[in-house]
């Protein structure tokens, strides 16, 4: 049977992880539709119906589907459920908050936050913080599964054409509101595919002193990141946090500043190729994941980071 | 309103995971166990809402083998009125606790359920929002606001892309973030005022719910190790080093 994805966008564009999805999901099965619950979201219905992988795009228009109301979704989703073997999305705050309650009505057992798929059946999966990697089978008739972004490369965007179909909009749950979105808008790339990431820890003290951060961000083109103890100190918002329960991130290069380095940080950003940590305590376990370790204070150390790198003739983008 | 706040015995967060060799699981044996760092923001949140007035009782609740009941302890040390313990023996999978979650909820009729967005031993991110489908509730997940209204609950969750907040109607499944408060230590009279309050055992067979596992666990495994990098000695070897060796700047 064929597997139905359920896209994340913001009813103009898709939103980028649905294609790392995209890519996890056609490997389960290749007969691979795609869900899009939305409210005038015609372009990005068309978008999804140009990637290779996608064999058919199920457009649902409605405006309960401007926002995401878990409720709204899984009503929508269980009407066209009985036709998949899979439902899958990304396991991030969107397919977090969704993918349970879709799994809890058609009685199955969620397989949260695969990093790999073994077989339809069959995936591994990080628990403890990524501290082990468990190989789990479900052996549900209908699997409910919800997908690490990072660990799939993104799909190809074009050169396909999958038929689009409209479809009814279920009944909306009158107990959530949606009442308003506080959205971070940045120039900067999006934390969870930006090629490198900067992130500052509690040794940044200040929320002032992130501008130590954003400076060499800029010139990286990188995108800035946190451990837990700054956004609850509030030198940064929590959009920036990288961790356990936070974003995980896979970039190029991963760079830890005034961080110790906790096993709920860790978790967030070993998995990146190459990790520096710049940090005054030569001890703190930061070090113990870092590529290149710099024991240094960092407010003299990101300065001259900055510096150095003005030297540099060019600068990868 | 009456709040039921759910708790789970887990791992330590502080203790370094350490994989069986046979691949069966993890070490457990003479392992620090504590509550799992969410469950007590939403213990801390429930009794912030009795403090200022707008609850009347809150009954904590863990499934789990006989030594999980020093979470629910821990839960009445910190202000929760009485305790609820549902025993089963193995490890059971999310879908089972909402399950098991749903029969009590029947029978206590709370207003609303609290419990942490995560458990940080299984990782799985599924029991609140199971719940509330399974009784058909509106749910709140990754609360790191709460605001009690009048027969409503308007919560801001963090997601990815910043903060959104939504209302939903009483009653109502919330799933806490770390931001949510500042989880308090129980006092040494409040610990001991907590042994004298009553736990209620129950006996997961004797809820005729099927908690049988579906999903295999096949085998456990150490991640693959990151291999051992170096210190550099000064900002311009680094620089020199990411641009030559690393090749990624």
């Amino acid at each position: 049977m064929s597997v139905l994805l359920i896209a994340e966008h913001n009813n103009k564009e898709v939103r980028p992880f649905t294609y790392n999805a995209i890519t996890a999901a056609s490997q389960i099965n290749e007969d691979l539709h795609v869900l899009v619950l939305g409210h005038q979201a015609d372009e990005v219905a068309k978008s999804l119906s140009e990637v290779p992988n996608v064999k058919k795009v199920i457009h649902v228009d409605n405006e309960i589907y401007e926002n995401y109301i878990a409720e709204n979704y899984t009503a929508a989703i269980i009407k066209h459920a009985e036709n998949y073997s899979h439902i899958v999305s990304s396991a991030n705050t969107f397919g977090k908050n969704l993918m349970p309650r879709i799994a809890a009505l058609l009685d199955t057992s969620q397989v949260s936050d695969i990093i790999k798929v073994i077989s339809e059946d069959t995936f591994l999966r990080p628990i403890y913080a990524g501290n082990a990697f468990a190989t789990v089978k479900s052996n549900d008739k209908k699997k409910c599964v919800t997908i690490r972004p990072t660990s799939f490369d993104p799909a190809d965007k074009s050169g396909g054409s999958a038929e689009i179909t409209k479809s009814d909009p279920a009944e909306a749950s009158s107990s959530t509101k949606f009442l308003k979105k506080e959205e971070v808008k940045s120039d900067r790339p999006e934390l969870g595919t930006a090629r490198i990431v900067i992130s500052g820890g509690r040794g940044m003290q200040n929320g002032e002193n992130f501008k130590l951060i954003s400076d060499i961000a800029d010139k990286l083109n990188a995108a800035i990141g946190a451990s837990r103890a700054a956004v609850d100190a509030g030198y940064i918002t929590n959009d920036h946090q990288v961790g356990q329960t936070g974003k995980v991130v896979v970039p190029d290069l991963y760079i830890a500043v005034g961080i110790s380095g906790a096993i709920q940080h860790l978790a967030g950003m070993k998995e990146s190729k190459v990790i520096v940590a710049i940090n005054k305590d030569g001890e703190a376990p930061i070090f113990s994941v870092a590529d290149y370790g710099l024991e240094a204070d960092l407010f003299e150390a990101l300065p001259q980071f900055l510096s150095e790198l003005n030297k540099l003739n060019t600068i990868q983008k | 309103m009456k709040i039921l706040v759910a708790v789970k015995r887990v791992i330590d967060y502080n203790v370094q995971i350490r994989v069986k060799e046979d691949g069966s699981g993890v070490v457990t044996d003479n392992v620090k166990m504590s509550t799992n760092p969410p469950d007590d923001n939403a213990i801390e949140e429930a009794v912030k809402i009795k403090e200022a007035g707008k609850a009347k009782e809150i009954v904590a609740i863990t499934i789990g083998e006989e030594k999980a009941q020093e979470t629910v302890r821990k839960a009445l040390a910190v202000g929760a009125d009485r305790g609820i313990h549902v025993k089963v023996d193995n490890v059971i999978e999310p879908l089972a606790v909402s399950k098991i979650l749903k029969k009590i909820v029947e029978k206590e009729n709370p207003d609303l359920v609290f419990m942490g967005k995560q458990a940080i031993d299984d990782d799985c991110n599924q029991t609140g929002q199971m719940l509330a489908a399974l009784l058909n509730w509106p749910q709140a997940t990754f609360a790191s606001k709460i605001e009690v209204k009048d027969n409503a609950l308007e919560v801001t969750r963090e997601i990815d892309e910043g903060l959104e907040t939504i209302e939903v109607n009483v009653p109502a499944i919330v799933t806490c973030d770390l931001r949510l408060n500042e989880p308090r230590y129980a006092s040494l009279p409040n610990i001991m005022k907590a042994k004298k309050k009553p736990i209620e055992q129950i006996n997961a067979s004797d809820l005729g719910v099927d908690i049988n596992p579906r999903i295999e666990q096949i085998k456990v495994e150490e991640p693959p190790k990151r291999k051992a990098g170096i210190k550099v000695a000064s900002v311009e070897e680094l620089v020199q080093k990411l641009k030559n060796e690393a090749k990624v700047i």
